[in-house]
């Protein structure tokens, strides 16, 4: 797939009663297939051009297009039935099983008073067998670590059975081994055909596994494209206004190298404009 | 995994035991009366004293129990899920201290005396007046419903109402003192066919609907952006199940005074024995919050008969030793 998924024209959203920009005159072209990662500093405006992507927020000013519609104009079910979303950190208040969680993906296919069949039962259990949670299928969510949540929550959007996947910081507060399985679960999913679209705080990762970047500071997207082209030494350290140094890792006994982003331990060794 | 014949099996024993339950109630009371007395006071066969008994105040009370005992338990499961809180119930947010206030001011200036419809009608207009007042006072920040500021709206609204109803029972007389004290303990004496069939009105459409918007519950439990990202339009549901699970407190609260605990409780219990899905927890709420309404007005009525104790005060002495009952099977 290579046509346009999203198309992002000008788009500027504000917080009522704000004074300024959250996302400021933002336009690009998001291909479809392949993972795409929104990188930028905290406050940058990622986690709010996510929710502009999905249609929980509303432009202030320009347009946001799915499949060349104005997101405005799709009914909030037709959205869920096309992009699955993992959002960051939720929490909720009563005890509900794994399956109870990844079923949630299937509801904007049922209708108010309609059970779900067996065709929706065989979905969730495909959603759980691709993110490798079967197996604890039947265990409280609450008791799972937090990798196996994660990955419980894609399945959740897997389920919702799009072309398209949007994770809000989904490897927030895991570990190594865990942040690089989702990665890698991720990875798999676009090379199935889907399109990915994650905000992360990992550049390495980012730099390594993303086909392409969007680089946002103070809510304007100030660099685009393929993520090794866009994920320099020179730019970061503007964005992040921190002297950062990307090197290349030649990889040891076989194992595939690649970029690896590496902030220096002090401001003063750099120029920091 | 729940498979459908668990859960037919499931709602089989339920309508058995509140089948049970309801036999049982429209036997026991003042005067005793046998399987047999009563079939024939349905059938019509009866002599007119039993056939009072049975079909013009047993029954009718047993039933109003049972709908009450659902009510309270849909809209107490349908708060916890809007709030996120598992403290909700069905009076968090004022409805029984306004429906307590406009009952206590019949009751004071002796408007209750006109008709017997009089306590009800003020006490379902000042549970409405207090929802309003509610809604009122939590979008005064802004249009969106945000459960925070409806929580905290409903408890200065609650307080409110209390602070007026104590100012009302300060001048009422000894009599009116009293019966405004036991309307507020809950009571379902006197229940005639037309409280049955004012709060069954509202129970089934409310049912119905809730039971429609019971996926949504569960993703609103998640939270809101997890809702709005699987399509629901988060602010009209938050609005629907507001006005739905208050109007089913308010037609229970008119019709039976204040009944506490019910509406905690049983949701509660749902949820430790079958789960937090709510496409589960509604129905099943609602048959245990009948069959457990309609048990404790039997024993309100039996255990220091001629006496009758005050359902309220019963709905906690009973309920709290099995609730603790309820929460070791889960932790073992």
């Amino acid at each position: 797939m290579t046509d346009i998924t999203w198309k992002a024209e000008r788009v500027s959203f504000r917080h009522p009663g704000a004074s300024r920009d959250a996302v400021r005159e933002v336009s690009c072209d998001l291909p479809g297939g392949g993972v795409t990662a929104i990188l930028g500093p905290n406050g940058a405006g990622k986690s709010t051009f996510v929710r502009l992507l999905i249609g929980l927020a509303v432009p202030t000013r320009g347009i946001v297009q799915f499949r060349g519609r104005s997101l405005v104009s799709w009914p909030r079910g037709a959205i869920a039935r096309e992009i699955g979303f993992v959002p960051q950190g939720e929490e909720s208040v009563f005890p509900m099983t794994v399956r109870d969680v990844v079923a949630m993906g299937r509801y904007p296919h049922l209708g108010p008073w309609r059970a779900e069949t067996e065709e929706d039962r065989r979905l969730v259990r495909h959603a759980l067998e691709d993110v490798d949670a079967l197996a604890f299928a039947d265990r409280p969510f609450a008791t799972l670590s937090g990798g196996e949540q994660q990955r419980v929550r894609v399945a959740r959007a897997l389920a919702q059975h799009g072309s398209a996947i949007v994770l809000d910081e989904p490897t927030a507060g895991l570990d190594v081994r865990h942040e690089i399985e989702l990665f890698a679960l991720l990875r798999g999913l676009a090379s199935q055909g889907r399109t990915v679209v994650l905000v992360t705080h990992n550049l390495s990762l980012a730099s390594r596994l993303a086909d392409r970047v969007l680089l946002f500071s103070e809510g304007a997207l100030v660099a685009q494209g393929e993520s090794r082209a866009v994920l320099t030494g020179e730019t970061l350290t503007r964005v992040y206004g921190w002297p950062i140094d990307v090197v290349e890792h030649p990889g040891v006994n076989g194992a595939a190298g690649g970029p690896l982003v590496v902030p220096r331990l002090t401001a003063q060794t750099g120029r920091v404009p | 995994m729940i498979t459908t014949a668990s859960i037919v099996r499931r709602y089989l024993l339920l309508t058995l035991l509140l089948g049970l339950a309801g036999m049982l109630a429209v036997r026991v009371g003042a005067v005793g009366l046998s399987l047999t007395d009563i079939v024939a006071a349905v059938r019509g066969t009866a002599d007119t004293a039993t056939h009072t008994i049975v079909v013009g105040l047993r029954i009718p009370r047993v039933v109003l129990a049972a709908l009450c005992g659902a009510a309270l338990a849909i809209s107490g499961a349908t708060y916890q899920a809007l709030l996120r809180n598992t403290l909700a119930e069905p009076y968090i947010l004022g409805v029984s201290s306004g429906a307590a206030l406009g009952a206590v001011a019949a009751t004071v200036f002796g408007l209750d005396r006109l008709s017997p419809w009089v306590i009800p009608a003020f006490a379902f207009a000042g549970a409405l007046a207090a929802i309003v007042l509610v809604l009122r006072v939590a979008l005064v920040a802004g249009r969106v419903l945000d459960r925070r500021t409806l929580l905290l709206a409903g408890v200065v609204v609650g307080a409110f109402c209390n602070a007026a109803v104590l100012l009302f029972l300060t001048f009422a007389d000894a009599e009116s003192f009293r019966s405004a004290v036991f309307w507020m303990m809950g009571s379902l004496a006197g229940a005639t066919w037309q409280h049955v069939l004012l709060l069954a009105v509202p129970l089934v459409i409310a049912g119905v609907v809730l039971f429609g918007l019971a996926r949504s519950l569960n993703l609103l439990a998640v939270g809101e952006p997890t809702a709005a990202a699987l399509g629901v339009p988060v602010e009209r549901v938050k609005y629907l199940c507001f006005a739905l699970a208050s109007v089913l407190a308010a037609a229970a609260v008119a019709v039976s005074g204040v009944i506490g605990f019910v509406g905690l409780i049983i949701p509660h219990a749902v949820r430790l024995l079958w789960g937090s899905n709510y496409r589960q927890l509604l129905p099943g709420a609602a048959f245990l919050g009948a069959i457990f309404l309609v048990a404790a007005d039997a024993a309100a009525r039996t255990l220091a008969a001629p006496t009758e104790l005050p359902i309220g005060v019963l709905t906690a002495l009973v309920g709290v030793p099995v609730f603790v009952v309820l929460l070791r099977r889960r932790d073992d």
